[in-house]
């Protein structure tokens, strides 16, 4: 193997395409060539890099400097300075102007491990960071023996619900029936959420493993991949793993001759955020309106085309190559005893370094902020944080210290699911932020339930009131009795959600509410 | 035109989703007609009123034509907060259209629609297969103007 003293990993996303990424590469290329460095320097298209800078992002190992918003014009500069000479160009590099050094630590990564590190579009190099050796390992394994290592785990659904994924996984595996299928819940719609969508494009054949670990522990032939329209990259990126698998023989009719067969199909959404629920899914899959069905039956027993269906978050399928490798115990060291393992997050807002991280869950929001984000940005001040999206809820600075894991964030009735974290300086409205928020739903709403239907354009219309100004504060208390109502009686999780902002905003923030009200 | 798209799918109703995609795709004006859903509904043995109610379900799919250039402005929180309401006032006037309008030119459709998952760089609209980030006001004459002179 060439060995190079020098790194150049370029962040290859929608936005860095847009800013010409690839012509930027050409242009690095032709210039390091040029400069007698094509043999040290090694340029690496990767997936999203830890931060999310503007347009070109790169990262340069071992000297660990970014840089962000590179121009095409800046090549001369940066190859004669620091590839050359070994000088970094501060006025590129993303930590000019500000006073903190975030952690981009990859000390506790599971899902990430590779993320922004391999190319995402070579098995080889999956497979050169021990990749498949957990689906090898599965295929010798008792495939109820491997439910219940993911049940030892502690390993609960990443998707919002935090349901136990081993116990998820245990009602569907003892079925006897002819076809059974495993469901990726690739529909990513929570706004401010796109952790599945940066894990499919760093690193889409550890999910990819997961499916297929999955697949063996419950007796499933059959995968199918929901994913988003919107999101071309991830799918170009999972077609080219997918046929990699098949052309090195991990997927397809009897895998190594174990007389296990699987296949995995990916299936395009169209746009719908209702489908994120699973019922709702598995009704898209078929053909059909997103509308949700009513459980009992669960899929797990009845699901895509009455077959028993497991279907599962990208977050929670990427941890299970690492449970089965290294075993419940390796998992377990991660996180809290309750709520093992890691949580990805994206940190938006305004902070020092937005960006993608992954910590142990229990980390406290605190902690994410300071050192994963750098931080607030110079001369903000922290108000609030949304946080899990628009089904999410609104914290305040006294909530600062709150554990982020499943059972601690239960206190306050939040979901962690999305791992979305939006951070909000002391300028923003909150009325402002519920309002868009409240809007959403109306539009989102899938209209089959009347609760749903109805009480979100009802809240919407009280919102944008008080927002004008002519509230009042019956105003107030119907906003909460409409969305306890929701929640009581929707039919699924969308309609149950609105009372989780509405709530926590009102809990929080309620002066400003007041203000705005007519007296 | 529709027997190439119906060729490369099984006829059972699982497919309908993937075939509305193709037939708006490769349609000149981005939209599934009267004449497609006739059609689509002999195929798969389906009734056109259902075929009807998942293209009005998602929102991606249209029944009335549409522009060479499908602009969706994302109007969820994160590029409300970053002020995606002045981006859409901009392009309202800069195309002289309203929501879900096409230009006389058919050149533009303007679209709204929720988080595209890119809210890295909020406020955030897609044209076409292409995403547009950190969206300033002068970045919309930039944009449109490219975009005109794609012949």
């Amino acid at each position: 193997m060439k060995y190079f003293r020098t790194h150049v990993l370029v962040g290859i996303n929608e936005t860095s395409k847009q800013a010409g990424a690839e012509a930027f590469i050409k242009a690095l290329k032709a210039e390091l060539d040029t400069a007698g460095l094509k043999d040290e320097v090694n340029i690496l298209e990767t997936g999203p890099l830890s931060f999310f800078g503007k347009g070109i992002c790169l990262t340069i190992y071992p000297d660990n400097v970014n840089y962000e918003n590179v121009q095409k014009d800046d090549i001369i500069e940066l190859v004669n300075e620091h590839f050359l000479k070994g000088r970094p160009v501060r006025r590129l590099m993303l930590e000019s102007g500000t006073r903190f050094s975030p952690k981009f630590n990859y000390e506790s990564r599971i899902v990430l491990r590779n993320s922004g590190i391999i190319d995402p579009e070579s098995i080889d190099e999956y497979l050169g960071t021990g990749g498949y050796e957990a689906w090898e390992k599965a295929l010798q394994m008792n495939p109820m023996d491997i439910v219940s290592e993911v049940k030892n785990s502690g390993l609960r659904g990443r998707g919002g619900a935090g349901f136990p994924t081993g116990l998820k996984w245990s009602f569907t595996a003892p079925i006897e029936c002819e076809q059974k299928y495993v469901v990726v819940n690739a529909d990513e719609g929570e706004p401010g959420t796109f952790k599945d969508r940066l894990i499919m494009e760093g690193d889409p054949h550890q999910l990819l493993e997961g499916i297929m670990i999955c697949a063996k522990a419950v007796g499933a032939t059959k995968s199918y991949i929901y994913i988003r329209g919107e999101y071309k990259l991830s799918i170009a990126r999972l077609r080219k793993a997918i046929q990699q698998c098949y052309e090195y023989g991990l997927l397809g009719k009897n895998i190594f001759e174990s007389g296990f067969d699987l296949d995995i199909d990916l299936k395009i959404g169209a746009g719908a955020y209702v489908c994120g629920e699973e019922t709702a899914l598995i009704e898209s899959l078929e053909g059909n309106r997103g509308n949700p069905r009513w459980k009992p039956p669960f899929p797990g027993v009845k699901g895509l085309w009455g077959c028993p269906t497991i279907v599962n978050n990208v977050e929670t399928l990427t941890n299970i190559p690492y449970i089965i490798k290294y075993g419940a115990d390796g998992y377990r060291k991660f996180g809290t005893p309750d709520c093992p393992g890691t949580k990805v997050y994206t940190i938006l807002g305004d902070v020092a370094y937005p960006g993608l991280c992954e910590a142990d869950m229990g980390t406290t929001l605190r902690t994410i902020i300071n050192d994963y984000a750098g931080g607030m940005k110079q001369g903000y001040r922290f108000k609030a944080a949304l946080i899990g999206g628009a089904a999410g809820v609104i914290l305040s600075d006294r909530l600062m210290d709150v554990k982020m894991d499943l059972n601690s964030l239960n206190q306050y009735a939040a979901v962690l699911g999305s791992g979305a974290i939006l951070v909000m300086n002391e300028n923003t409205s909150i009325v402002d932020m519920l309002w868009s928020i409240l809007r959403f739903f109306r539009h989102e709403s899938c209209g089959k339930c009347s609760p749903c239907r109805n009480g979100s354009q009802q809240l919407y219309d009280l919102i944008t009131k008080i927002k004008k100004g002519q509230g009042t504060q019956d105003d107030l208390d119907n906003l909460l009795l409409i969305a306890e109502t929701m929640q009581q009686t929707s039919f699924c999780a969308l309609g149950q959600s609105p009372i989780m902002p509405i709530r926590s905003a009102l809990d929080n923030f309620r002066d400003e509410f007041l203000a705005l009200i007519k007296k | 035109m529709y027997q190439e798209i119906f060729s490369k799918y099984t006829p059972t109703k699982d497919n309908l989703i993937y075939i509305l995609h193709d037939i708006q795709d490769n349609d000149p004006q981005h939209y599934i007609s009267e004449e497609a859903v006739q059609a689509i509904s002999e195929y798969l043995n389906i009734p056109s009123n259902h075929i009807y109610g998942v293209i009005t379900f998602y929102s991606m799919y249209s029944t009335k034509p549409r522009g060479k250039n499908i602009i969706r402005l994302c109007e969820s929180p994160h590029c409300y907060i970053k002020g995606s309401e002045n981006i859409l006032r901009k392009l309202k006037n800069a195309l002289n259209v309203g929501i879900g309008e096409t230009t006389k030119d058919k050149l533009f459709t303007l679209e709204l629609c929720a988080c595209l998952g890119v809210c890295g760089n909020a406020p955030v609209m897609m044209i076409n297969d292409d995403v547009y980030g950190d969206l300033t006001e002068e970045k919309i004459d930039e944009i449109l103007a490219r975009l005109r002179e794609v012949k």
